[in-house]
């Protein structure tokens, strides 16, 4: 049974803290994606729920616990180089709330910066994989758009597209039905699923129980969380 | 109470003393350069609140004439000296003053009282190779802007091609021939000759003055042009002043009489004589086109620094601003010391430095210097703003490159650069527009660039509103396209809205 869940489990948080100016952030906080499986990462805003998602894509040092994203391990303390987090880039892709999308390159040029620079490809390889992934979002048509041109909702779906661009097993999504209608919201949801279904884990930290309860096959509070007494 | 009436009191005094100081008729009020240096006008090695030299003593023996209780003298650069007596800053100028046709149409001008001729010193070496003007094909002579031997080179050299060095004093030309920077100087015999005694002191003589003189002139006083009863009154006394011998007196004493001044004394004492009274007019608008081509000449040495030095000072600055922000501490505490030095000295101090100072250690080509001042100046502020620009690019920005595998490197070149330079284009659009203009105070270091040439012009026609208009113009020629573009990028790269 252990084994089966090693193979299947894509991201282990455990007794995870962050401390800031002397004061708990996260405190004693753990949980485990699987493949195929959407978490949601409930509490009401400023609980955390952000931070634990930076800290998986190491944007954001933490002070006690451990983070195993698909066998690449994160430690307490300072970030690591860059240099040494090239596997983890390949193994998460981070969607933020606002998106930021770079302002100077176009929808397209988006999702195929880390294509070209990271991976290697040249423009038309790169080209013609960001256009299959936009096309498969709903936004092909607005390829060219720069940013500023983009509805929400076009916004955060090229937003998908290039956190997919690097094609990571593990998509951490914040708050994606900020800004979504109910229609968008429908839209999103399917998209998700059909993103799981190829095999992703998806860990989404919303304050929406509706859109949790419709799409999520689990649901983690934050401040809920164990909290052993001796985790200070 | 009483003594804020008192001070009021004292201050009206001072500011009527002020206002009516030119109006006092006992006191003969004359302006000169006493940076021109003896023996025309010098401040005294042992009273150096007081003047002395020839000049100054012509001034007392003219104020003595005139019956005036005595001539007070104002400092006044020597290229303005016209139109500093024109506005009314002194009665009379008196500095080595050169009689000139133009001279003579602008203003009221007293007869020729000394004899002077234009020489060329040339370095020691050089004494067989350089006899005259005609074999300075292709080498560098330099001379006093606004003079008869400037417009004399102009003449004669610029049919050719030749290079002209304007300078703004008559020290620093012998000092760039001896550095080997200029291979002639073109200037009055009376300041060859002081040069001269002045290196010679040191020991052996690094240049030599051509016995064959280019050309002769005469120096003059310069009254405004309604001052001309005035000026009768002053031709009066410098004839008595011939005649009794005082004047000779006066240039015996300052070791500058030769018997070109008595042939000179006779010419003018000779009954009928008016001594080129009534200028030659018509020459002027013809001078007038004559400067053009130096003045488009000039503009595009301008165009050219500016836009040299911008280059320099973006690539210079681009490494400060990187050092800066990324560097490690001795690096970002050199920097930062670097853009603190430079923008807190001035750039006048930077040039002459560069120019003057490194002269011992490498002889930089003036066009060289200049160059190297203004971009490494301009280098701080460029850091400064790419430093701002840099730093207003948001962290999500950044924190979305490296989620994607960028390395630091690309995130700054892929991301941060092309996104802080939407920030950084209007500051350095109004950084080199500044520049621009600031590249007008290099002419201290010899380039004639559009604002120094326009100078010499405005002095020569003896008016600075045509050749004013003229460089105001070519100025906002070459600054506003630059605007336009800029507002247009800005456009392009950042008004996009949905």
């Amino acid at each position: 049974m252990g084994r089966a869940i090693l193979l299947t489990t894509l991201l282990t948080i455990d007794g995870l803290g962050v401390r800031h100016d002397s004061r708990d952030l996260v405190r004693g906080f753990s949980l485990a994606v699987g493949r195929g499986e959407i978490v949601a990462l409930m509490g009401p805003s400023g609980v955390g729920k952000t931070t634990v998602l930076r800290v998986v894509a190491a944007l954001q040092a933490f002070d006690a616990g451990h983070v195993i994203v698909d066998g690449f391990a994160l430690g307490p303390g300072p970030i690591p180089a860059e240099s040494r987090l090239r596997p983890l880039r390949r193994r998460v892709g981070l969607v933020f709330q606002a998106h930021a999308l770079f302002e100077h390159l176009t929808a397209l040029d988006n999702v195929t910066l880390a294509l070209r620079h990271v991976l290697g490809q040249n423009r038309s390889e790169a080209d013609l994989l960001a256009s299959k992934l936009l096309a498969g979002l709903d936004v092909g048509s607005r390829a060219s758009a720069w940013p500023r041109q983009l509805s929400g909702g076009e916004a955060q779906r090229v937003a998908i597209a290039r956190a997919l661009a690097l094609d990571p097993p593990l998509l951490l999504m914040d708050e994606p039905t900020a800004a979504l209608d109910a229609a968008r919201r429908t839209g999103l949801g399917t998209t998700l699923r059909r993103l799981a279904q190829q095999g992703r884990g998806l860990l989404i930290a919303t304050h929406d129980t509706e859109f949790a309860r419709d799409y999520a096959d689990r649901a983690i509070n934050l401040v809920s969380a164990p909290r052993p007494a001796d985790a200070r | 109470m009483n003594g804020a009436g008192a001070a009021i009191g004292c201050v009206c005094c001072i500011a009527l003393g002020l206002l009516t100081q030119h109006g006092q008729s006992r006191v003969l009020v004359w302006g000169g350069d006493a940076e021109g240096g003896a023996p025309f006008v010098e401040a005294d090695p042992g009273d150096p609140s007081t003047v002395r030299g020839f000049d100054v003593e012509v001034a007392a023996r003219i104020a003595g004439g005139l019956s005036r209780s005595a001539a007070r003298f104002v400092q006044v650069q020597w290229a303005n000296i016209d139109q500093s007596v024109e506005r009314g800053d002194f009665t009379l100028g008196l500095s080595g003053v050169e009689d000139t046709p133009v001279r003579r149409a602008r203003h009221a001008v007293t007869l020729p009282y000394f004899e002077f001729r234009e020489v060329l010193a040339v370095r020691t070496e050089d004494r067989d190779r350089i006899r005259g003007l005609h074999d300075l094909r292709g080498r560098r002579v330099g001379t006093l802007g606004a003079t008869i031997a400037y417009d004399l080179l102009l003449s004669v050299l610029a049919a050719s091609f030749k290079k002209k060095v304007s300078y703004d004093d008559d020290v620093h030309p012998y000092a760039d021939l001896v550095a080997g920077r200029l291979d002639a100087v073109l200037l009055d015999h009376i300041i060859a000759q002081r040069a001269l005694s002045r290196t010679a002191s040191h020991g052996d003589e690094e240049f030599v003055i051509l016995p064959a003189a280019v050309a002769s002139g005469h120096y003059v006083g310069v009254l405004a042009r309604r001052d001309s009863a005035l000026r009768d009154s002053i031709d009066a006394v410098l004839r008595e002043a011939m005649r009794d011998g005082s004047l000779e007196q006066i240039f015996r004493r300052w070791h500058v009489w030769d018997d070109s001044q008595g042939a000179l004394f006779e010419r003018v004492l000779r009954p009928g004589t008016t001594a080129g009274r009534d200028g030659d007019v018509a020459a002027a608008p013809a001078r007038a086109i004559a400067y053009l081509p130096s003045l488009a000449r000039a503009a595009a040495v301008t165009l050219l620094l500016s836009v040299l030095s911008m280059s320099l000072a973006v690539l210079v600055g681009l490494g400060l601003a990187s050092g800066r922000l990324y560097g490690p501490l001795p690096l970002r505490i050199v920097t930062t010391g670097y853009i603190e030095l430079v923008r807190g000295t001035p750039l006048l101090l930077q040039l002459f430095v560069i120019y003057y100072g490194l002269a011992g250690i490498v002889r930089l080509p003036a066009f060289l210097a200049a160059l190297l001042a203004l971009g490494l100046n301009y280098a701080a502020y460029e850091a400064e703003i790419y430093r701002g620009a840099l730093e207003a690019v948001p962290r999500l920005q950044l924190e979305a490159g490296r989620t994607l595998g960028l390395s630091e490197a690309q995130i700054l070149r892929l991301v941060r650069a092309p996104q802080a330079l939407r920030y950084a284009l209007a500051p350095m659009t109004n950084d080199f527009v500044a520049l621009l203009k600031d590249s007008s105070l290099v002419s201290v270091i010899t380039v004639v660039e559009l604002t120094k040439q326009t100078a010499i012009y405005a002095t020569n026609v003896g008016n600075w509103v045509v050749p004013g208009l003229l460089c105001a113009i070519v100025y906002l020629a070459m600054s506003l396209p630059l605007s336009r573009l800029a507002r247009r990028l800005e456009r392009r790269w950042g008004g996009r809205s949905s």
